[in-house]
């Protein structure tokens, strides 16, 4: 019986149950840094006072600046320095760093610090930055705000739109946000007094690309630094780019000679560490006269901050909405502009889901807002648009791989019984009070990609690959090192699934490295719904190599074939026979009797792969069933269902597992959390008082389907899954308040739809009835 | 009149954790979370916002949970503290809802699972037959980011269902 398809118990778990894991703030033993920040928006530094480390002291070394490039002609390049310089250019920004002996006696310094800071005016939100006049965030490097700015159309697209027999106008806008791990970030670095070498443990979800960058900041070899991230507790994203703060910590390390520690506290990681998804789609949708969309034109703008993030820049956001947008529909015209803004906010980094949430956000909300008018319902406008040929190729030239898009949402239907639902909210309607409704969203979702797809965005560096080292030691245990590195997602596990399959072992004599350069291949991390693909991948082919290897010992021992020989159960047998030797035993013969291998063959048995696909499409239909009270605005998810389709499942429990983690997300994506700031750019949620992850009273259990195709783009047939259920939540939620509310003519396209803006929609309300009908 | 000791000067606290004395020196502004992590080693006990809102210090505090990072040490004195180390039998067996949590795939990331775990126990010790949305309620105490709880509200279940049966 194979162990892929199973759902084991994670071998993650005891140490982490035991709490007895090791996280940054564990390790202990070490100065306290703090950082001192800027307290307005916008600035120029006249002077610092206090016992503080400064840009000047950094400078004095020839510590470098970060420079996160993307070559295009359209986009605006700067040198970032590790500490503002000259400038402030957001609310919490580093402007100097203290070390105490205590994080108290750190905070007590830093409050001796006095920043002289002439205030400017700032530009906050997209139509802020973007107004004629507006102030500049970086006046020497650009005349605009608009530091990055995509274009494309195929041809024939505004004659589509001209002839179209229906047009659709829709402006959806998303509310800022913050991944928000329950660990913030942090990092503890300790240089050894002779040689020099320098140990960084760091929150991190990438630590050979932070080795790298940091080293080059620092001019040190990268022999000379070692990364890990320990246990981390929570990432989706916000730890992937090169935290300023980490890169510091190392310097201070080296400077001091003493082990330091910053760890960043919860008001820090909302007001200073990476925000996303304030976005704002404008949608102009030719339908023909059989409701199919032929025409899209989108104009996309992306807030994305002062500072672009390192190495995926701030064409994150904007560059994957030109690219992504048309989603799993087939328009066969697409125009697209879109823009990255700055302004005085806090920098953005991807955030699970990246563009996606919004991208599904104006699709779907545009698929319901254009089936009445078309005389359709929901369901059937989807099912004459979603792709069902495959590959598909998008206007963008995107490859879709086969999927169910169809399919999914069909099984999902079916499952929440819509005619039952209608017949419900019919009852609800006559009765007043709180409304229910009902939301449909359907989406594609890219996934573990490879260099191809990051060297198209032409960055300075081009992630992609995955690399994994697999050795079988003498006592038959195999060990899996790998470049990416997990933080929750069960990846250790899952490996050794695979591996066990391949090699005829269990999953129990199987141990996964990660996590640590100094302990794994160069590789990329886990990022980008990509570690099962990529390092899933690479494992597999390892795995088969290991096999090979085995399969020609166990021959030569038994006098056999290698072809004959069978691995499973932790023997090597002959097919068809009950002669066979333990694979222990091929082991020991491997390490320790290498007189017996066969002239030429290597001692050990260590096998090296890479992988480096293309990538892969997932795709999902969610369903959400809300009850909306027109008088309060207060809405409440009473069902959701997931159809999902990620290709084979290596194990269904820790799949579920990131599709439930991932629609909680979007639920709160859709309805709770938003970063705001007043017209100056001072941050008014800071604490988790204001900003409002949600709790398990107002998430409801989620309904897991799924479909299993198993793709051609990826050799272990799998497909990527961290994301989905966070891509999905938001429109499938957002359609159903619409949908809850769509006799009185309400409209909208705001998240999150926090009950302020459900009120305020329902009191600027035609009266006319819009939206779904079936 | 009485000599108010200075915040930042330690004073000896005694603290019983897990059934132990532990004899430290602590400022009166130290919280009862930095003591037992910091002074005590017991860094099982996590910190995710040092504001009382996410849950992941709770402990246990003669038998109720709380959050170790509103309290001082010096407020826990003569207390009998419980912490996610002392959970586990002494010969390392699992307790039934770290069984459970494990079963159910109530954690991903681990670092809310400490406070998870505890917050359980505080409630089904006192109320072992609680019902269904009482618990829901309780657990409404803390904070996860990565499950999506429903699965931390099944383990839970599961082990009262156990008990009672």
């Amino acid at each position: 019986m194979s162990w892929v398809g199973r759902s084991i118990r994670r071998v993650e778990d005891p140490t982490l149950l035991r709490g007895v894991g090791m996280f940054v703030g564990d390790i202990g033993g070490a100065a306290a840094v703090r950082f001192v920040r800027s307290p307005v928006a916008s600035g120029l530094i006249r002077a610092v006072r206090g016992p503080a480390y400064t840009i000047e002291d950094l400078d004095a070394d020839g510590v470098g600046n970060i420079e996160a490039v993307l070559h295009r002609p359209d986009y605006v390049r700067l040198a970032q320095p590790l500490l503002a310089r000259e400038r402030v250019r957001y609310v919490g920004e580093p402007v100097a760093v203290v070390v105490g002996d205590t994080a108290a006696e750190a905070e007590d310094l830093a409050e001796q610090v006095e920043l002289d800071i002439e205030p400017l005016p700032a530009a906050v939100g997209i139509d802020g930055a973007l107004a004629p006049g507006a102030p500049l965030v970086h006046p020497d490097e650009s005349d605009s705000n608009v530091m990055v700015a995509g274009e494309m159309a195929t041809p024939g697209l505004a004659e589509a739109l001209d002839r179209a027999h229906a047009v659709v106008d829709l402006e959806i806008v998303s509310g800022r946000q913050a991944a928000l791990p329950l660990e913030a970030r942090g990092s503890h670095a300790v240089t050894e007094r002779f040689g020099g070498r320098t140990t960084l443990h760091a929150s991190i979800q990438a630590p050979h690309m932070v080795r790298t960058v940091i080293c080059d900041l620092l001019g040190m070899p990268e022999a000379d630094l070692r990364v890990v991230a320990p246990d981390v507790g929570g990432a989706f994203g916000q730890k992937l780019p090169l935290a300023r703060e980490d890169a510091i910590v190392v310097w201070l390390s080296r400077r001091l000679g003493r082990p330091v520690a910053w760890i960043e506290d919860r008001s820090e990681n909302l007001m200073a560490s990476w925000h996303s998804r304030e976005q704002r789609y404008r949608l102009r949708a030719g339908f023909d006269a059989e409701a199919h969309l032929e025409s899209l034109q989108a104009d996309v703008v992306a807030n994305v901050g002062a500072w672009p993030c390192y190495p995926i820049t701030w064409g994150v956001e904007p560059l994957m909405a030109l690219a992504e947008l048309p989603g799993p529909y087939t328009p066969e015209h697409y125009g697209v502009r879109s823009r990255g803004v700055a302004s005085h906010t806090c920098p953005m980094s991807p955030y699970r889901g990246v563009s996606r949430p919004a991208i599904t956000l104006a699709l779907e909300r545009l698929m319901d807002i254009a089936a009445p008018r078309l005389g359709l319902d929901p369901v059937e406008i989807r099912r004459r648009n979603l792709q069902s040929d495959f590959p598909h190729t998008s206007p963008t030239g995107l490859r879709h791989d086969e999927g169910t898009y169809r399919e999914a949402m069909e099984l999902a239907v079916r499952h929440v019984d819509l005619g039952a639902f209608r017949s419900r909210q019919h009852v609800a309607r006559a009765a007043g009070g709180p409304q229910p409704g009902i939301g449909i969203c359907t989406f594609s979702e890219r996934t573990g990609y490879g260099t191809p797809a990051f060297a198209a965005r032409a960055m300075g560096v081009t992630p992609g690959y995955e690399n994994v080292e697999l050795s079988m030691d003498p006592s038959g245990y195999v060990t899996v090192r790998i470049g990416a590195s997990p933080h929750g997602q069960g990846l250790e596990t899952a490996l050794s699934q695979i591996v066990a399959d391949e090699v005829g072992t269990d999953p129990g004599r199987v141990r996964v490295v990660a996590s640590d350069t100094d302990r794994t291949p160069y590789g990329w991390g886990s990022f980008a719904s990509r570690a099962m693909v990529l390092a899933g991948g690479a494992t597999y082919l390892a795995a088969q190599q290991l096999a090979t290897k085995l399969g020609s010992l166990a021959a030569e021992a038994l006098e056999a074939a290698a072809d004959d020989i069978v691995l499973a159960d932790g023997r090597a047998t002959v097919a068809g026979t009950s002669v066979g030797v333990d694979i222990a035993e091929l082991a020991r013969i491997a390490h320790h009797h290498t007189q017996r291998l066969p002239a030429g063959a290597t001692p050990g048995l260590s096998v090296q792969a890479g992988y480096d696909p293309a990538g892969t499409f997932s795709n999902a239909c969610h369903v959400a069933e809300v009850d909306v009270d027109p008088d309060t605005g207060g809405v409440s998810v009473r069902r959701f269902v997931v159809v999902e389709d990620a290709g084979r499942l290596i194990n269904p429990m820790i799949v579920d597992g990131q599709i439930r983690g991932g629609v909680v997300q979007g639920i709160a994506n859709a309805l709770l959390e938003e970063i705001v700031y007043d017209e100056d750019g001072n941050i008014l949620t800071t604490s988790l008082m204001d900003y409002l992850p949600p709790t398990v009273a107002e998430i409801p259990d989620i309904e897991i389907l799924h479909l299993e195709t198993l793709s051609d783009a990826t050799v272990t047939g799998a497909k990527g899954v961290g994301e989905g259920g966070t891509i999905g939540a938001p429109a499938a939620v957002l359609n159903a308040v619409n949908d809850a509310l769509a006799h009185l003519g309400v409209e909208l396209n705001e998240m999150p739809a926090t009950p302020e803006r459900v009120r305020a929609a329902v009191r600027s309300a035609t009266g006319t009835p819009a939206g779904p009908t079936n | 009149m009485t000599e108010i000791s200075p915040a930042d000067e330690a004073v000896p606290v005694v603290l019983r954790v897990n059934g132990t004395d532990r004899r430290i020196a602590a400022e009166p502004r130290r919280t009862l979370a930095d003591a037992l992590r910091e002074d005590c080693g017991l860094t099982g006990t996590h910190l995710g916002c040092e504001h009382g809102v996410c849950g992941a210090c709770t402990v246990l505090l003669d038998g109720e949970p709380v959050r170790s990072c509103l309290l001082f040490a010096v407020q826990a004195q003569g207390a009998e503290i419980r912490t996610v180390e002392g959970l586990a039998d002494d010969d390392g067996t699992l307790h039934p809802l770290q069984e459970a949590f494990w079963r159910h795939h109530g954690l991903q990331c681990g670092f809310c699972t400490p406070g998870f775990l505890m917050l359980s126990a505080g409630v089904l010790e006192t109320r072992p037959d609680i019902g269904d949305e009482e618990l829901r309620e309780a657990l409404s105490s803390n904070l996860c980011r990565c499950t999506g709880y429903q699965t931390i509200v099944e383990a839970v279940r599961s082990v009262r269902d156990a008990a009672g049966a």
